[in-house]
C-alpha cells in the first residue's frame, strides 16, 4: 500500500494522511493508490503539511500500517533512545515494532 | 567573555523580527516551504524526523551561567526539557515548534546568543580549543582571534552564499584538543624566533563522504594578517568551487583537484592583493576585543594541593581535571556520557546545576567541547571537591574522559532525517560492554566516534575506533573504522572489511580492544599499538 506522511507546518508533528485530514497516528493511514501526489499538492497548497511525501508501507498480521522503511517508522513512534518521548510510553515494546 | 555592544545586539534584534515576519507569511500561507526553506536555515531552524530542530550557536563553545540557565529555560518551556551539545560544540533542541521559533530567537537575543550561521552555506560557528584561555600549554587564549574572525565574517556579503559550509577552527597550543585539522581552515597561534605571534595555517581538512585532513599551507602569518589571508583562502575557493555538483563543493575537494601546491600558489597571490587593501583590523580592534578575555583575577598564594582521600573523587579527578595555567587553579570536565545515557544530552535541570556551579566556582564561564561534554575552566583546586559533590548530587560525576565510554554519537535516525541508522543505540551498548570502570582504565585512552551517515558528524573518521552507520536495503548496518585521531598525531580512520549490524559492530568493537591488550607494549595507546601492527591482526581477530 502507499501511504503519504510529513511534518505539521506549525509544529513540525509527524502526520499521517487518513483520507479527510491528518493524523498524528500512523495506524490511521489510508492507502491512497496513485493519489498521491495529487492529494499532496492540495494540501501543500494550503499549508496542512510541510515536506510531505508518498512513502511504501504494509498492513501487518495484526492489521497495523506499518512503513517499509526503518526511518518512517522511527517517525511514526519517536525516538527509540527515548522511550518516554514516543507515542506509546506506557509500551515498553513498542520500540520492537520499530525494528 | 565578549559581550554585544548597542551594533551587536540591533544586527541580532533585527535578524529576530525578520524571522518572525518570514514566519508570520509562511504560517499565513503567504511563502512556499521552498521559499521559506532557505530563511529558516539561516536561523538555524532545520525540520528533523519528529520535529523542527533549532541549532543555537555557541561561539568558539564559550558560555556563561546566565545563557546555559536560558537554555535551560528554553529547554523547559519551548522543547521537551533537554537539549543535546554537538560536536561543534552547538546546542541542539530536537521538538522545536515553528510557531515558537521567534519567540525563542528573541530570547536567545536577550542573553546575546542566535542561531545565526548554524546552517546553511556560511561560515559556521568558528570553534576554539575547549580548555582556551585556561590551559597550561597555550600560547595564547585562541578566543580573541576566533571572535575577530566571527565578526569580520559575520553577514559579510562574499562570504553569505558560499559554495558550501565553510568550517574554521583557532586552537594555540601543541596539543590539539579540537580536531583542528579536520576543518576547512584551521588556525594554530604560534611563535616565530623572535616572540612575535602568527599563525601556522591549515586549510582543507573535512570529514563527509570525502575525508581531506588539512594539510599546512603556511608556517608563519602574522597576525594581524590574517583575516587577508583568510579571505584569500575564501575568494579562491569562490572562484573555482564546483557550484554544479553538491559533492564537490567543499573546499577539500578543491584543494584536491588543483593540488595543494597550485592551491597555495593561488592563494598567497590572492593574499598579497588583500595585505595591499589593508583590510586586516587595526591593533586597536584587537585590543578591543582582547579586552573582553582577559584573564579572570585568580588569586595568587593557593594551594596546589588536592586532598584526595576520599577515593570516589580522587578517581574523579585522577580523569576529569586537566592542568590550569595558575598555580592553585583546575580545568574541571564534566562528562555528559552516562552509561546507558545519551551522550551531550543534558537536562533543563542539569544545566543550572552547572551555570550555578560556573557561576560559584569558575569566574561564571564555561566551554563546550567538541566531544559533547562541559568544562568549568577555572576551579581553585580546594573548590574541586565540592564542585565534585554537586555533580555526583546531579548524577553528572562519570569518570570517563579520554576512555572507551567518552564516545561522540551523532542524534543517528533516532533524530536526524540526513541519517540512514542510529548511532546512540551503538554507543549505548558499547558503553554497557565496556561499563566496568577498571576495564576502561585497563584499556586507557580509546576515542570511539559513531555517524549514522556518511556526513559524518560523529567523526567516525577521526576515531581511533570509527563507527559508521549505512542502509543496507532498508535495514541498519555499520561499518568499522580504525586509526583514525583528531589530535595532533591526526590521522583518517580506514575501514577494516565488511559491515555487521547492531550487536556485531559491537562485538566487533572488544575483538579490537583484544587485540590492542594483547599486543600493545609499554605504555601504548590503542592507537600507537594500531600504528605499529598495522589493520591485519585486527581483521584476523574481527573476521577470522
Amino acid at each position: 500500500m502507499k501511504i503519504i506522511t510529513g511534518n505539521d507546518l506549525k509544529t513540525g508533528a509527524v502526520i499521517w494522511w487518513d483520507g479527510r485530514g491528518w493524523s498524528i497516528h500512523v495506524e490511521d493511514a489510508v492507502d491512497v493508490g496513485e493519489h498521491g501526489e495529487q492529494i499532496l499538492a492540495v494540501e501543500d497548497a494550503a499549508c496542512r503539511v510541510n515536506g510531505g511525501y508518498v512513502i511504501e508501507a504494509e498492513r501487518d498480521d495484526a492489521g497495523q500500517v506499518r512503513p517499509a522503511h526503518i526511518k518512517d517508522r522511527i517517525r511514526a513512534l519517536g525516538p527509540t533512545v527515548r522511550p518516554d518521548l514516543t507515542l506509546k510510553p506506557a509500551d515498553p515494546n513498542a520500540g520492537n515494532w520499530v525494528i | 567573555m565578549y559581550r554585544y555592544d548597542h551594533y551587536d545586539q540591533a544586527m541580532v534584534d533585527a535578524r529576530v523580527e525578520d524571522f518572525r515576519d518570514q514566519t508570520r507569511r509562511r504560517l499565513a500561507g503567504l511563502m512556499t516551504d521552498d521559499q521559506f526553506k532557505p530563511l529558516r536555515l539561516k536561523n538555524g531552524l532545520y525540520l528533523q524526523l519528529h520535529a523542527y530542530m533549532l541549532r543555537i550557536a555557541i561561539p568558539y563553545g564559550t558560555l556563561d551561567s546566565r545563557q546555559l540557565r536560558k537554555l535551560a529555560h528554553i529547554a523547559r518551556t519551548y522543547d521537551r526539557g533537554y537539549g543535546h551539545f554537538t560536536t561543534r560544540q552547538n546546542l541542539q533542541f530536537h521538538w522545536i515548534k515553528l510557531e515558537q521559533a521567534p519567540d525563542i530567537l528573541a530570547e536567545l537575543a536577550e542573553v546575546e546568543m542566535h542561531c545565526i550561521q548554524t546552517s546553511g552555506e556560511s561560515i559556521r560557528n568558528i570553534s576554539a580549543d575547549h580548555y582556551a584561555g585556561a590551559a597550561a600549554d597555550e600560547i595564547m587564549d585562541p578566543r580573541p582571534w576566533a571572535e575577530m574572525l566571527r565578526q569580520m565574517t559575520t553577514f559579510h556579503p562574499e562570504f553569505s552564499y558560499l559554495p558550501r559550509k565553510f568550517k574554521i577552527c583557532v586552537i594555540a597550543a601543541a596539543e590539539d584538543r579540537a580536531a583542528m585539522r579536520w576543518h576547512d581552515f584551521g588556525l594554530r597561534i604560534v611563535k616565530n624566533e623572535a616572540g612575535e605571534i602568527g599563525f601556522e595555517v591549515y586549510p582543507g581538512g573535512g570529514m563527509g563522504r570525502t575525508p581531506f585532513i588539512a594539510y599546512k599551507s603556511a608556517d608563519f602569518v602574522p597576525q594581524h594578517q590574517i583575516f587577508s589571508y583568510l579571505q584569500a583562502v575564501l575568494r579562491v575557493w569562490n572562484r573555482h568551487a564546483r557550484r554544479d555538483n553538491i559533492h564537490k563543493q567543499r573546499m577539500k575537494i578543491l584543494v584536491h583537484e588543483l593540488g595543494e601546491e597550485e592551491f597555495t600558489r593561488q592563494v598567497e597571490e590572492e593574499f598579497q592583493r588583500f595585505l595591499a587593501l589593508g583590510t586586516d583590523f587595526p591593533q586597536a580592534e584587537y585590543d578591543r576585543i582582547a579586552a573582553y578575555f582577559a584573564p579572570p583575577p585568580f588569586e595568587a598564594g593557593l594551594s596546589d594541593e588536592i586532598d584526595r582521600s576520599d577515593p570516589d573523587f580522587a578517581l574523579w579527578v585522577g580523569r576529569q581535571v586537566a592542568a590550569h595555567k595558575a598555580p592553585g587553579y583546575a580545568i574541571a570536565n564534566i562528562s555528559l556520557k552516562k552509561i546507558g545515557g545519551i551522550g551531550g544530552d543534558i537536562t533543563a535541570e542539569q544545566m543550572e546545576v552547572v551555570a550555578d556551579l560556573a557561576e560559584r566556582y569558575s569566574f561564571d564561564e564555561l566551554r563546550v567541547s567538541h566531544v559533547q561534554n562541559l568544562v568549568l575552566p577555572h576551579v581553585k583546586k580546594e573548590d574541586l571537591y565540592a564542585v565534585w559533590q554537586a555533580l555526583v548530587e546531579a548524577d553528572l560525576a562519570d569518570v570517563n574522559l579520554d576512555l572507551v565510554t567518552d564516545i561522540i554519537a551523532c542524534p543517528g535516525l533516532d533524530y536526524c532525517s540526513l541519517a540512514n541508522a542510529r548511532s546512540i543505540p551503538v554507543a549505548q551498548k558499547i558503553a554497557q560492554r565496556f561499563a566496568d570502570l577498571d576495564r576502561q582504565r585497563e584499556l586507557g585512552e580509546l576515542k570511539i566516534k559513531i555517524s549514522g551517515c556518511i556526513n559524518a558528524c560523529g567523526h567516525h573518521h577521526a576515531g581511533n575506533i570509527g563507527i559508521l552507520g549505512v542502509d543496507k536495503k532498508g535495514s541498519e548496518a555499520y561499518q568499522l573504522l580504525l586509526g583514525g585521531s583528531g589530535d595532533e598525531d591526526v590521522s583518517q580512520a580506514k575501514i577494516t572489511g565488511p559491515g555487521f549490524d547492531e550487536d556485531g559492530v559491537v562485538d566487533a568493537v572488544e575483538k579490537a580492544t583484544d587485540v590492542y591488550l594483547r599486543e600493545r607494549t609499554g605504555g601504548e595507546r590503542f592507537l600507537d599499538t594500531y600504528r605499529r601492527i598495522g589493520m591485519e591482526p585486527f581483521k584476523e581477530a574481527i573476521y577470522g
